[in-house]
């Protein structure tokens, strides 16, 4: 089972928000000192889900990036994990892409690997939180399409798919080769092993340029973006916390329940 | 070029009833529809829904399209990507709204790529820029650290998905008039690939979260599924109900299902207790639509205090008996 995977590098998520901080002049964000950027967390479980379908099914895993420099970084996180291959995608071109052109993008390259049973992307990109590129991706190929993904395996018909939803949950079973975007119920995705991450770093990632996989530059970049960015802000947080206290904390949390009933919020 | 005109909304019926978040919908295309000087239209799919159509029209809607088919949790997505997307090409609306939800989110992005034009999910604030007339669509982004608004120039219709509770909906008003057409669009069976094998909905016992006034929510504070027997009783006493963060999920302490925030619910009871909880934004994401909001945590510099109207320093587990007693004897007088 061949299995693409797509993984993109963000800004870590989990920074605490009082470092998140935006250039409203240039509508960006400016990257907090000390952090570097990630995988996007829901692409290492897209991984991660790869890695099973490949231990239960043989095959080999190809991952993929979009992205500037550093970029490669994503990629060898992926091989330290246990992905076979991967190649960068970059060139001059490709920048300020929107969700449109970013799929076009990794759908040459996708047609460019050419064997592959399955393409994995995160369910949303930690960063613009479009959810986008998947479906996307999946259009352009005219190949079926599962989203927000939990769990994934072969079967005689094709690929049994379980999907999540508000309530519960969904089973598919689609064709391949299949898109499926994955979602976090997948569980952890597994930490890079310590051969793994000697390994990678050893790894020359190729660069694929535009002309590499045949992508027509009037389709990608800033001027070919469907929309624009007019405005990026923090919101005001508009809370003001009155604090409790007691002696205790059961009598603090006394307290809070006078102040509530006096309130009449219960 | 074709004349793109009206406002058309994808609405979803959910056990019989108009939802929640179509009822949304309709408050904000009746507002873009007055600002644009367009129609204000409605899809429904779905079978014996002549009624429902007639509430769609009291809620604000010109016209109302009926496609006879089966409802949204019954049936391959690919059924209404191709459905929609030729009632689209029939109607050329030059917005579409749909809700940011299990359907929304596998429709949209589908649709935007077969009508080649732009989409922007999980929208928050929609309005009509007054020179330009363009679309101003906001939506959260890095999980709600910050917001951004973006426009199109050129692409019609554009596509928008809302998050729910991101506006107040739309109230009935009975006496006002409509059209309502049946439709139909040919979906041709090549376009459904695979099969949708079963749809299993776990049933949570007692109040909805949604649908709840009062919440007790427990994040990875709590620390395993005693602390959470805690939380239960405290939501009984209060007439509410309880949720959690994405760490007691992942812990397997609670079930997904009750996860709140980006990935999961939306949530706007009138109090919302968050207990063990640091205050992610992707979690604040679903809940800080709240009318109040209280903390209680062990560290006076979680972040969480920043996002209360009260706050508690100290360990839930003195904190939340005490908290029980308390509001025991205060709702019996
Ligand atoms: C892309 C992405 C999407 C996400 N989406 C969501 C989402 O939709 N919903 C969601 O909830 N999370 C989401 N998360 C996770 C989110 O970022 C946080 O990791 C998560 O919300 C933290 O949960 P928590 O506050 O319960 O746990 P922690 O961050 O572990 O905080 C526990 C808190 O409990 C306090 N505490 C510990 N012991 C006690 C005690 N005895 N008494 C009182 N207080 C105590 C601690 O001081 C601490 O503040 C997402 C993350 C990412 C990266
Ligand atoms: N630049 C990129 N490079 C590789 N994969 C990407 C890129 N952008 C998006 N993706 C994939 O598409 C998913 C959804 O992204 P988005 O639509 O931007 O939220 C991500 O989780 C990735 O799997």
């Amino acid at each position: 089972m061949n299995i693409i995977v797509c993984v993109k590098q963000v800004l870590d998520p989990d920074i605490p928000p009082a470092k998140f901080k935006v250039n409203s002049e240039a509508k960006q964000v400016v990257p907090p000192e000390g952090i570097p950027p990630v995988i996007n967390p829901y692409d290492a479980q897209a991984v991660e889900l790869a890695l099973r379908l490949k231990e239960r099914n043989g095959g080999k895993i190809t991952v993929l990036t979009a992205g500037g420099d550093g970029a490669e970084k994503v990629v060898k996180h992926a091989i330290s994990m246990g992905a076979d291959d991967g190649f960068v995608l970059n060139d001059a071109a490709f920048e300020g892409s929107d969700s449109f052109g970013a799929a076009y993008i990794l759908t040459k390259a996708i047609q460019k690997i050419g064997e592959y049973d399955l393409v994995l992307c995160g369910r949303q990109a930690a960063d613009w939180d479009e959810g986008l590129v998947g479906s996307i991706i999946a259009e352009n190929l005219s190949s079926s399409l599962v989203i927000l993904a939990e769990d994934a395996e072969l079967v005689e018909e094709g690929l049994k798919v379980k999907r999540v939803t508000l309530d519960g949950y969904q089973v598919f079973v689609v064709p391949t080769p299949a898109v499926v975007t994955v979602s976090n119920e997948v569980g952890q995705a597994r930490l890079p092993s310590g051969l793994g991450i000697i390994s990678a770093a050893r790894r020359q990632i190729p660069v694929w340029k535009a002309a590499d996989i045949d992508v027509d530059p009037a389709q990608v970049g800033a001027a070919a973006a469907r929309r624009k960015l007019l405005k990026l802000f923090i919101p005001a947080r508009e809370r003001k916390c009155e604090l409790v206290e007691g002696e205790t904390t059961a009598e603090a949390a006394a307290k809070l329940a006078e102040k509530l009933r006096e309130a009449r919020i219960i | 070029m074709a004349e793109y005109n009206g406002i058309l909304i994808c609405g979803e019926v959910v056990d019989g009833k108009i939802a929640a978040i179509t009822r949304e919908l309709l408050s904000v295309g009746r507002k873009l529809g007055n600002s644009l000087g367009q129609p204000l239209k409605a899809l429904l799919i779905g079978k014996n829904i002549e009624e429902e159509a007639k509430e769609v029209i009291a809620l604000g809607a010109d016209k109302v399209y009926i496609i006879d088919g089966p409802t949204f949790a019954n049936s391959h997505p690919d059924l209404y990507v191709a459905m929609i997307t030729g009632a689209c090409d029939q109607l050329l609306p030059s917005i579409v709204l749909l809700g940011q939800t299990d359907i929304g989110r596998d429709i949209a992005p589908r649709l935007a790529a077969r009508l080649k034009t732009t989409a922007a999910m999980d929208c928050v604030d929609l309005v009509i820029d007054s020179e330009s007339k363009l679309l101003l669509q906001t939506r959260p982004v890095y999980g709600g650290n910050a917001l951004a608004v973006w426009a199109s120039e050129s692409c019609q219709p554009q596509i928008i998905t809302m998050r729910p509770r991101s506006v107040a909906p739309a109230e009935p008003d009975t006496s006002r008039k409509g059209q309502i057409e049946s439709f139909t669009v040919e979906v041709k069976d090549s376009s459904i690939k695979g099969k949708l094998v079963e749809t299993v909905k776990e049933e949570v016992a007692g109040i909805k979260l949604e649908d709840a006034k009062v919440i007790i929510s427990g994040g990875g504070g709590i620390g395993g599924t005693e602390g959470f027997e805690m939380l239960q009783e405290l939501a009984h006493v209060l007439g509410g109900t309880v949720g959690v963060t994405r760490v007691p999920c992942d812990e397997g302490w609670m079930p997904m299902t009750l996860e709140i925030g980006q990935t999961g619910r939306i949530v706007g009871p009138d109090l919302y207790i968050a207990v063990g909880i640091s205050g992610a934004v992707q979690h604040m994401a679903g809940c800080s639509g709240s009318k109040h909001i209280v903390a209680i945590n062990k560290d006076p510099d979680a972040h969480i205090f920043k996002e209360a109207d009260f706050g508690l320093v100290g360990d839930y587990k003195q904190a939340i008996p005490a908290l029980i007693e308390k509001c025991k004897a205060l709702l019996a007088t």
